[in-house]
């Protein structure tokens, strides 16, 4: 086998025009609409599962710490596939029967939300913790309760610092999203894992995970340099300049004492 | 004459621990009307934790806290804090708000205020430390002076009846510190009732009306400037001085 031959074969594999052509309409049509749609919705959902378990977690009843961090643990301590399966299959019997809906769908956004919700929910914690004491305490003095204070100012700090692992998350949920093909769910409902899998299935070759691989790079990477610049720029803030204190502006009859 | 509606505070035998460190230890302050006290002492003895208990962001484990001569501790302890304004070494501005927001904040959120009518109220406040034409920027681009003299301004703000200031200069650089001691002087022959818990000698030899020494959680030594500067009567006084001077 000369190596003109090993190139064809690998151009016949993973680059089969034929095969793109079919698939690439489809992924627009119904894989890439499904697959935002699952990651958008668990990712809103998810997101605020992690607020409120973050507020649990720094709660200073134990009770709720203790339930947060079980439902974290737990959570993040297993493989995706596994918690979208057993949630899947294990409360589609009961959505049918409440529902009369057989469609895994709605199972497989709660799935992912529940997963990224515990992600989300460290992610939320860790930022709120690492706003300065001293933030909580002048707003405090100020007269604001507990409460008033943690929202007026605390966790919208701690939000703010996160926002670039928040994207992180939610680009890790685009690409768990392909696990939902486990489900088996309808033609309709597929997305671009499963619709490349459908169609490489009948074209005999991987040309359409090649296209499906081309789909989640235009999502991903442009999320990736977004990633980047919002973390220089919380880092560094707006170039603006700093001016020098013009003491002379301010000092009263108080600057000959 | 005050240009403030000042109260007096007093502070009756606070004692408080942190697990098994008894930080305050039996501590009276009284702050008359108008008047400014100042607390010296070294690093760890207490002052800071002191300021805190008054204005209740800590509990006292004993004592009692009287404004105007009506204890506080039956108080909801927010509504006190209202009417105690403190400042802190480290500013703690709000960095994601402007510097206006950073004044207004209290006044919309607390007083009620319509959003234009805080805001007013505001850039008033901060004409008066010389930084109304700052009240759109951002903290983190001022100075630390500067920073400072906003911090004063959102506590004056919500017309205290006694400031407290906590270090206030102690974070800044050597040139910055006139211009906010000459702000907190110009409070005081005001007539706005202060603790200032301080190391500058300066300010606590000339322009407080008593001076309250502290070491170890408890008040070593209290009296006027002139008495706790010029005729130290113990030891430790006299050693913290020939520290610090
Ligand atoms: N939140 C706290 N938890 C535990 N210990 C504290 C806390 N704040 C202060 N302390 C302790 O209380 C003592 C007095 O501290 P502080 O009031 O800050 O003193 P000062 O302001 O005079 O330097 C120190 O030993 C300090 O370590
Ligand atoms: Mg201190």
């Amino acid at each position: 086998m000369d190596l003109q031959e090993i190139l064809k074969q690998l151009g016949e594999t993973f680059l089969d025009w034929n095969a793109m052509g079919e698939v690439i309409p489809k992924m627009f049509a119904v894989g890439l609409p499904n697959t935002l749609v699952l990651a958008v919705t668990s990712g809103i959902i998810g997101t605020l599962i992690g607020m409120v378990l973050a507020l649990m977690g720094i709660s200073r009843n134990p009770v709720a710490r203790w339930i947060a961090r079980i439902y974290t643990d737990v959570l993040r301590g297993l493989p995706a596939v596994l918690t979208i399966l057993v949630i899947g299959l294990g409360f589609g019997p009961i959505i049918r029967q409440l529902t009369g809906s057989t469609s895994p769908y709605p199972l497989a956004v709660a799935a992912l939300a529940l997963m990224s919700g515990a992600y989300i929910g460290e992610i939320f914690r860790s930022g709120i913790q690492s706003v300065d004491k001293g933030q909580l305490e002048a707003t405090r003095a100020l007269g604001f309760g507990y409460g008033a204070s943690m929202r007026l100012v605390v966790v919208p700090q701690g939000i703010r610092r996160v926002l670039p692992a928040l994207v992180n998350q939610f680009i890790a949920l685009i690409k768990d999203s392909s696990l939902v093909f486990v489900l088996g769910v309808l033609a309709s409902e597929r997305e671009v894992f499963q619709i490349g899998k459908d169609l490489a299935a009948t074209s005999g070759n991987l040309s359409p995970y090649v296209a499906a691989g081309l789909f989640y790079l235009v999502m991903t990477i442009p999320l990736t340099h977004f990633v980047n610049w919002l973390d220089r720029r919380l880092r560094t803030g707006r170039p603006e300049k700093k001016e020098p204190d013009e003491a002379a502006a301010v000092v009263g009859k108080g600057a000959q004492a | 004459m005050s240009e403030f509606a000042s109260g007096t505070l007093t502070a009756k035998n606070i004692h408080l621990s942190f697990g098994s460190n008894h930080v305050l230890r039996g501590i009276d302050l009284h702050v008359e009307k108008g008047t400014t006290a100042s607390v010296i002492g070294p690093s760890g003895s207490g002052k800071s934790t002191l300021l805190r208990v008054m204005n209740r962001l800590i509990e006292p484990a004993k004592g009692d806290i009287l404004l105007d001569g009506r204890s506080v501790l039956k108080d909801n302890p927010d509504e006190l804090r209202r009417r105690i304004g403190m400042v802190f070494q480290q500013f703690n501005l709000f960095p994601h708000k402007t510097v206006a927001d950073n004044v207004s904040l209290a006044l919309r959120k607390l007083r009620g205020m319509s959003k234009e009518q805080a805001r007013s109220e505001a850039l008033a406040q901060l004409d008066l430390v010389g930084l109304k034409h700052k009240a759109d920027a951002r903290p983190a681009n001022l100075s630390g002076g500067q920073q400072q003299r906003v911090a004063i301004a959102r506590a004056l703000a919500m017309k205290p009846e006694v400031m407290f200031f906590d270090e206030a200069t102690s974070a800044l650089d050597p040139e910055l510190v006139k211009g906010v001691l000459a702000l907190m002087t110009d409070l005081a022959q005001g007539g706005m009732t202060m603790v200032v818990v301080t190391h500058e000698m300066g300010f606590s030899r000339n322009v407080s009306d008593t001076v309250t020494f502290m070491d170890g959680g408890l008040v070593v030594e209290s009296g006027s400037p002139e008495q706790l500067f010029t005729e130290p009567r113990t030891e430790r006084l006299k050693g913290f001085l020939s520290d610090v001077l």
